[in-house]
């Protein structure tokens, strides 16, 4: 492979997976990582950044973003999602299967995959549909989707109703060695639902999310997958409960990870007052000891990673009264100054914060991304932690501008982006 | 764009928080919701109601104080009593009504809420006045209205009911005006009921002395009790030398199963007859929104009977609604020639 030859001079190296953090020159070469700290023999740069100030550390890798395309190009692009991706200094996206049509065959990776190159931007991964159509009924070709280049396996945000349907799905996602994702939800409980259920819930007459809707599934979804013996991942965890049940069962020796959206960190319940459409997110924002508690799941390490759950929406989604509304919110600009955010609360030191949005994922995905050892894929993300910039439609690259951190003051933004050594973004070029 | 030098310049765009009823002078400007509302602008629609309500039984009711206005009555859901309580305020105070019905049918055209309320705002309509079946629905229009238009909420999914806790309130006053000496209590479907939670604020901001709720856990939401009421499970407990007993309607689709298992276990546990009735104060008032299930939430003894006070529940609703239009619209006429 060739690319372009880049020196990456004096910034701070932070690398969690390889414990390095130190002032480092980064010397980039064939679109992997050349050397660290010293310069290989004879190297002539194509090019030079200067990082100085700024922090260099592996790119970003998030579990959840939506593009929308196929099948929703009204509200946004694989080219202009994977763009904003590189814009906030992701590398990798996982694109949920719940596109139309539904990824549960290879044409649908393959396009999907197809989109991604040419667009030239941020990796799109795909994970496939557990489910023909995401329906719950028959079981999708796993094997042929992992041929194609699923990453996984998810029903993503429509759970499967019948147990002995899921039972089986999770022993033929174990045949194949394919990790399957689930986003916690039993949907007789939530039905209906668009808030948590509590005393703002009712305050509002807004319908409500049970705790339970999210633990009852946890629970039947753990002995599923004791029984099947599956890998599978959880994401986008809403509730405190549901961490610790599942960080119980991992004690236990079960093979599951989980995730939470960083909004989860930062919003509760309380921010929908005023029926704020931004704030209409499925699983719903939860109360203050669910966020205290999430946070506390970060930092003990019971939540593996953080992700976006990126789900873009032209302005109109959001325009109706609040439950008429499309739920979900953009996330990508805002993960790396949310994440960084979390380092500044010391909820969790800059570099374990790092971690839970580079190497971790990758882990969880069975990649090698996420981590920056000599010979490994140079995707990087180069910024700056003391720009301070506020959250609005011009700073805003997703094509979604759904966000409830509008107007918000964020620090700390992406300045160069590379993906497989190549310049997916530079703010020199804006 | 340079990211390098960016200058912190926008505001946040957010929807303000804050009381988008209340104009800057504290007056009414929409009546969406009574949370939120202060004593003061609650004794003043009661007392508005008041001088309204003694025209009533005059033969000239009208009055010219909205003469050259037009408010439109937009029901997304059916009502009957509601609706037309609300027109016959408007036309005797002299405004030009429009009903606006809209089906199902009409909204599957593709028309959105928003393109709805531009073109009855093209036509120059001074008053919304909003039934809809998703909570937060008043919220939204009074959002997104042009600055010369307000907003009333005739009942905005199960969050509030504004205009009719305060027919409610206006009926306990004329029977009992002392709020802090009375215990209340609201009994049946809290859960889905919009008018309960506009009482509930209702009673609070007006100081009543004790407020109860009664039902079974399944029609009781999640953290009511923060809402400033004692629950009660067990009706004879709850309504015990009460002074006021609010009955709720209790719809169709969640008996027989969805909430509670029949009706007539229903009407066995909270159903209210003279023999629970007389465990209350001797005084008691007993109060419906109507329409009334019979043998459901209440014999047709006590909804006939000399403790019911339904029927002028329904008429105060025209002077009440007088009031809250009158307010509404003279305020903002009042702001807009400021």
């Amino acid at each position: 492979m060739s690319g372009p030859r880049i020196h990456i001079q004096g910034g701070r190296f932070i690398d969690p997976a390889n414990g390095i953090d130190a002032d480092n020159d980064i010397w980039v070469a064939d679109g992997k990582v050349a050397a660290i700290g010293t310069a290989p023999d004879g190297f002539t740069a194509d090019q030079i950044i200067d990082a100085s100030g700024q922090v260099i550390c592996p790119g970003l890798v998030d579990l959840s973003a939506r593009t929308r395309e196929p099948g929703q190009s009204d509200k946004a692009t694989i080219a202009s999602e994977t763009r904003a991706a590189s814009h906030a200094g992701i590398t990798t996206l996982v694109c949920p299967p719940d596109t139309n049509p539904v990824i549960d065959s290879a044409a649908v990776v393959e396009l999907i995959h197809h989109k991604a190159r040419e667009a030239n931007c941020s990796r799109l991964l795909t994970l496939g549909a557990l489910t023909r159509g995401l329906e719950g009924e028959t079981i999708t070709a796993m094997h042929t989707l992992k041929g194609a280049g699923v990453v996984g396996m998810s029903n993503a945000s429509q759970p499967v109703k019948n147990s002995l349907v899921l039972s089986r799905a999770f022993e033929y996602a174990a045949t194949h060695d394919l990790t399957v994702f689930v986003r916690p939800d039993e949907p007789d409980l939530s039905q209906g639902g668009c808030v948590h259920e509590g005393p703002l819930a009712t305050r509002m007459g807004l319908p409500g999310i049970p705790e339970a809707a999210e633990t009852v599934a946890v629970a039947k979804t753990l002995e599923l997958i004791e029984k099947t013996d599956v890998r599978a991942h959880f994401s986008q965890l809403s509730t405190a409960r549901a961490a610790h049940m599942i960080a119980r069962a991992r004690h236990d020796g079960l093979k599951v990870t989980a995730d939470v959206a960083v909004h989860h960190l930062y919003l509760t319940e309380v921010d929908i007052r005023n029926f704020d459409s931004a704030c209409h997110l499925l699983p719903p924002l939860r109360s203050e000891q669910d966020r205290d508690g999430l946070r506390e799941c970060i930092n003990n390490g019971m939540i593996d990673a953080i992700c976006s759950d990126h789900q873009p929406h032209e302005p109109d989604a959001k325009q109706a009264p609040f439950p008429d509304t499309a739920p979900g919110l953009s996330g990508l600009d805002t993960l790396l100054p949310l994440v960084l955010r979390l380092a500044d609360e010391r909820v969790l030191s800059l570099s374990d914060a790092i971690k839970t949005v580079t190497h971790t994922p990758a882990s969880i995905l069975g990649l090698d991304c996420g981590q920056l050892a000599i010979s490994s894929a140079a995707d990087l993300c180069i910024f700056n932690p003391a720009e301070s910039w506020f959250v609005n439609t011009d700073t805003l690259n997703s094509r979604g501008h759904n966000t409830p951190f509008m107007g918000w003051e964020m620090h700390g933004r992406a300045t160069h982006t590379l993906v497989d050594g190549r310049i997916t973004f530079s703010n020199q070029d804006d | 764009m340079s990211t390098e030098t960016q200058a912190p310049s926008q505001p946040p765009v957010r929807i303000k928080p804050g009381n988008i009823q209340l104009d800057p002078n504290g007056k009414l400007r929409h009546f969406i919701a009574i949370e939120g509302l202060p004593k003061t602008v609650l004794q003043e629609i009661l007392d508005t109601a008041e001088s309204f309500a003694s025209a009533q039984d005059q033969r000239e009711k009208k009055f010219e104080l909205l003469k050259g206005h037009t408010i439109a009555n937009l029901f997304f859901e059916p009502s009957t009593r509601t609706r037309t309580t609300f027109e016959l305020a408007a036309k005797r105070l002299s405004a030009d009504v429009l009903n606006i019905n809209i089906s199902a049918s009409s909204s599957s055209k593709g028309e959105t809420l928003l393109d709805m309320l531009r073109n009855l705002e093209a036509m120059h309509v001074d008053m919304f006045v909003v039934r809809h079946g998703s909570s937060g629905a008043a919220h939204f229009i009074a959002n997104n209205v042009a600055p010369h238009v307000s907003v009333i909420n005739a009942g905005d999914g199960s969050h509030e009911h504004p205009t009719q806790a305060m027919l409610d309130m206006f009926t306990i006053r004329q029977h009992k005006p002392d709020f802090p000496s009375l215990r209340v209590a609201i009994v049946g479907d809290l859960m889905h009921s919009r008018v309960a939670r506009s009482q509930i604020h209702a009673l609070n901001t007006l100081g009543v002395g004790e407020l109860r709720v009664i039902g079974p856990q399944t029609l009781l939401p999640a953290g009511i009790e923060k809402m400033g009421v004692q629950v009660y499970q067990d009706i004879e407990a709850g309504i015990r030398d009460v002074d006021v007993i609010i009955m709720l309607r209790l719809q169709r689709e969640r008996m027989n199963g969805a909430f509670i298992p029949s009706q007539g276990e229903y009407f066995r546990l909270y159903g209210m007859t003279e023999k629970r009735l007389a465990l209350a104060k001797p005084d008691a008032i007993v109060m419906h929104p109507g329409p009334i299930n019979r043998g459901v939430e209440m014999d047709s003894a006590v909804a006939d009977g000399p403790h019911s006070v339904i029927l002028e529940q329904v008429s105060n609703g025209i002077a009440v609604r007088m009031a809250a239009m009158a307010m509404a619209m003279r305020n903002l006429d009042g702001s807009s020639a400021a």
